[in-house]
């Protein structure tokens, strides 16, 4: 059980504070309502480029990262399909700089010539980095391009083509910047060595002034159900042929999420998960299986991907996985398997709570998707999850007209 | 109106007081050392069983990290399948690791369920039977693993480097090939498991909310082991006569990996300690010279980094980049610069404070919680080192001059010392 006040600041900025005196530290998290999905189809991975410059200085600040290493403080920062955050980890005694220089760049940003050039050529090599120069790297890109044809999941964080982020102007970054990183977008959570009055008081004093901004409604193109199957075929030099097989899954507060989360335990969740044992152990046709999903807010993925041992076909490892599918669309999972699952993540959840870091980020998380409370009733939902359930989900996510498949082959 | 230019008061860092919470040592009735950290919320236990019997120890490549990632693959009673189920079934992660002194298993476990899980985990030291099958997955699974591994330039950079440093012959400097695995059998697993598993000298540590009997389970569980002693083995490490290499591993990579490596006592020696101000400043957090120069400044790269390699004999110090393919050389000529002006200019009070201040508040953020506390204790213990080493690095962070950083560094950040690598 997480214990959490909330308060809410004149101008619609929302402040969690969650206390926990066995650390010397503090955390201050600063989720934005704002991600990839976004963004204009032309102007792909700017959310991500975005909050690069949110590290160039803001209005009344030239440096972020020196006074903040002064007081001994360290920060970092993500972007994904659904919300841009913020975090900083802090000498409780210190906590007030972190007040002031979030503040600041929630104020104003200073809209560098300079840090724009800059972190645009960082960016281009970060997409470089992760999805030219690697082998694969690319699959996430196919995926998304393949399973989504409106909804801008279609694109990854980093953006669909360098060109977009090299062409990105300085105007695009305020316009961003005014329309979304407003208070009234955003969400705090402070965790750690400080108390509900001393957060509030720094609340009001830092963040209380800045002008509440216009909500953003979101409004985006929803995705078509999917009525027919699709495959898709690439050819790469890479040294091994491997299947990616993605479906349609629930969004994050259906039933339905939760059943598929348990159903990619099921079939890929480690050592004695299903996908594992029979297609890795026994009858050895791929040389690893993996069966996850996006995590994200509206309908995501559930994939499932693998690559092949040298010599395997792809119709043979299609046929495995599809056989794998069916077994759990007409057999209800047995009792202790789906135990086993929730156990796992009941066991996660305590892991994952452990710092104060994780427990900022939850909890800023939970309130962006509705409720902080959701914290403390998450398991919950897992544990009513029935074998029922399990076997219903399966049928509905796992047809063939839901399915978007790829056969990633070996050039060489 | 509050002025926002005027930042707030700050406590600097180093004032702070920073104590590291003691480990309780105990011995179970065989003689294993257990160091213990009692802290923390959560109703979670982490025990770590430290063996010595890392690759240096090894005759034949690769069998030190085979054993170890084998021992969760089949007991004379159970199978791969049922060892994995039972872990699962509670909830629990159980992790395998090899470095080159050192291999540990690693449990993660909520309380409740600790005393169904420790008697797997002791089957797995005692009974471990490798079977054929296993291992054969095994071997094809990572030879498609390295195939793949092979061709990221930062990948065969790593390997590279290290042969250079401390030469192939030495378990920091050798890595694996296809051949290697396949010419791994079975029982040059069991002899090995024998010898430093099932005889070989163990160290327990062990962090969380632990259960008020938890001596009592550890003692039940592997108070019964046949310890045995440390075998010292020492082998010399050799460094390569030529210093500057080319690779081009993808013709058409849009990216090289760079990595500049000159070698570097062990925490033993005197310099040590101060060396690591030194290192923080040049190329240790993001606001380094490195990272400002090359990264904010001239957007050559994603991240530069400047490290010690986490080694027990001896250490190198490394730079580490991956950067666009036509501003390789560029970033090259960047970092001897920055190496040249640290050897000829003080640093300013003002900068030399923010790197004080960063560290000990990176310390201060790394002692959140059980895990943490118990890490850094384990690594004091695996290099003969005790909590002085704590107070005496908190010591020389706070007091360092900017004249002895700039001597450390008309000593240590010499070109000449250096091997050059870029792999593309």
């Amino acid at each position: 059980m997480i214990h959490y006040e909330k308060f809410v600041l004149d101008n619609g900025l929302r402040v969690i504070v969650h206390e926990d005196h066995s650390t010397p530290m503090a955390v201050v998290n600063v989720m934005y309502d704002v991600g990839a999905r976004d963004e204009e189809p032309d102007r792909t991975g700017f959310a991500h480029l975005f909050e690069h410059l949110m590290f160039g200085g803001s209005i009344n600040i030239p440096e972020y990262d020196e006074p903040l290493q002064m007081a001994g403080g360290e920060n970092n920062a993500y972007t994904t399909n659904d919300l841009t955050n913020y975090y900083i980890q802090i000498p409780a005694e210190n906590l007030e700089t972190a007040f002031w220089l979030e503040s600041d760049r929630m104020l104003s940003l200073a809209f560098g010539e300079k840090s724009l050039d800059v972190q645009r050529k960082v960016v281009c090599e970060e997409f470089k980095e992760h999805y030219i120069n690697k082998p694969y790297g690319d699959v996430g890109h196919k995926l998304r391009a393949l399973a989504y044809k409106k909804h801008p999941y279609q694109w990854m964080t980093i953006g669909k083509e360098l060109s977009h982020i090299e062409t990105a102007n300085l105007q695009d970054v305020k316009n961003f910047f005014f329309k979304h990183y407003r208070p009234v977008n955003a969400i705090i959570s402070v965790t750690g060595h400080v108390t509900l009055p001393e957060v509030k008081r720094l609340s009001e004093k830092w963040f209380g002034p800045i002008a509440p901004g216009e909500k953003y409604v979101r409004n985006l193109p929803q995705e078509p159900k999917q009525t027919e199957k699709r495959v898709y075929q690439v050819e790469a030099d890479v040294p091994l042929d491997a299947f990616y097989k993605g479906w349609h899954m629930a969004s994050r507060l259906e039933k339905g999420y939760y059943t598929a989360d348990l159903i990619s335990d099921i079939m890929s969740g480690g050592g004695s998960s299903r996908l594992y044992q029979a297609l890795v152990k026994e009858k050895q046709l791929f040389s690893n299986i993996d069966c996850s999903h996006m995590g994200s807010i509206e309908p995501g993925l559930l994939t499932i991907e693998g690559k092949l041992v040298k010599g395997v076909t792809m119709e043979a490892a299609e046929k495995a996985v599809d056989e794998e599918v069916e077994k759990i669309k007409h057999h209800l999972v047995g009792a202790a398997e789906l135990q086993k699952v929730k156990n796992k993540t009941e066991s996660m959840i305590a892991f994952e709570d452990m710092t104060i870091m994780n427990r900022a980020n939850s909890l800023a998380y939970y309130e962006l998707l509705g409720d902080a409370e959701m914290m403390n009733t998450e398991l919950d939902r897992y544990q009513q999850v029935t074998t029922e359930d399990i076997m219903e989900s399966a049928q509905e996510v796992f047809t063939d007209n839901n399915s978007n498949t790829m056969h990633y082959l070996s050039r060489n | 109106m509050i002025n926002r230019t005027i930042a707030p008061d700050i406590k600097d860092a180093i004032a702070f007081n920073l104590q590291l919470k003691n480990a309780e040592q105990y011995k179970l009735d065989n003689g294993i050392p257990v160091y213990s950290i009692n802290a923390g919320e959560q109703e979670v236990t982490m025990i770590e069983l430290v063996f010595f019997a890392g690759n240096t120890y090894e005759d034949k490549n690769i069998v030190a990290g085979t054993a170890n990632f084998l021992l969760k693959n089949g007991t004379s009673k159970k199978s791969a399948f049922e060892i994995n189920e039972h872990f699962e079934y509670h909830g629990a992660y159980l992790n395998r690791s090899c470095s080159n002194e050192t291999a540990t298993i690693t449990l993660h476990c909520l309380n409740k369920h600790l005393n169904n899980i420790l008697p797997v985990v002791e089957e797995m030291i005692t009974d471990s039977i490798f079977p054929e099958s296993e291992l054969a997955v095994y071997k094809q699974n990572q030879i498609q693993r390295l195939k793949v591994s092979l061709m990221k330039c930062d990948f065969v950079a790593n390997r590279l480097i290290d042969e250079h440093l401390y030469g192939f012959h030495h378990p920091y400097g050798r890595y694996t090939s296809i051949a290697d695995y396949e010419a791994l059998e079975r029982d040059d697993i069991i002899k090995f498991y024998k010898e430093y598993y099932q005889h070989g000298k163990c160290i327990i540590f062990v962090a969380g909310k632990l259960p008020g009997d938890i001596q009592e389970q550890l003692n039940a569980t592997f108070g019964k082991l046949h310890a045995g002693e440390k075998q010292e083995k020492v082998i010399l490490t050799t460094q390569a006569k030529e210093k500057k290499y080319r690779v081009i591993n993808d013709p058409n990579g849009v990216q090289g990996a760079i990595r500049l490596a000159r070698p570097f006592p062990n925490r033993h020696h005197p310099d040590f300690m101060r060396v690591q101000v030194l290192n923080s400043l040049f190329g240790g957090f993001f606001g380094s010279r490195l990272m400002s120069n090359i990264r904010e400044d001239k957007g050559y790269t994603y991240g530069i980094h400047s490290y010690f390699e986490n080694h027990v004999q001896e250490s190198g110090w490394m730079i580490s980049t991956e950067a666009g393919r036509d501003v390789c050389e560029a970033t090259i000529e960047e970092i001897y610069k920055e190496m040249k002006i640290l050897r000829e200019e003080l640093v300013d009070e003002e900068e030399l404070l923010l790197v004080r201040n960063f560290m000990i508040g990176s310390i201060l953020g790394d002692l959140d919680g059980p895990f943490q506390i118990i890490a850094r204790w384990k690594n004091y213990v695996l290099n003969n080192l005790d909590e002085k080493f704590f107070y005496t690095s908190i010591e020389t962070i706070k007091t360092i001059s900017a004249e002895e950083i700039k001597a450390l560094a008309q000593q240590y950040l010499v070109p000449e010392d250096f091997y050059e690598l870029l792999v593309v």
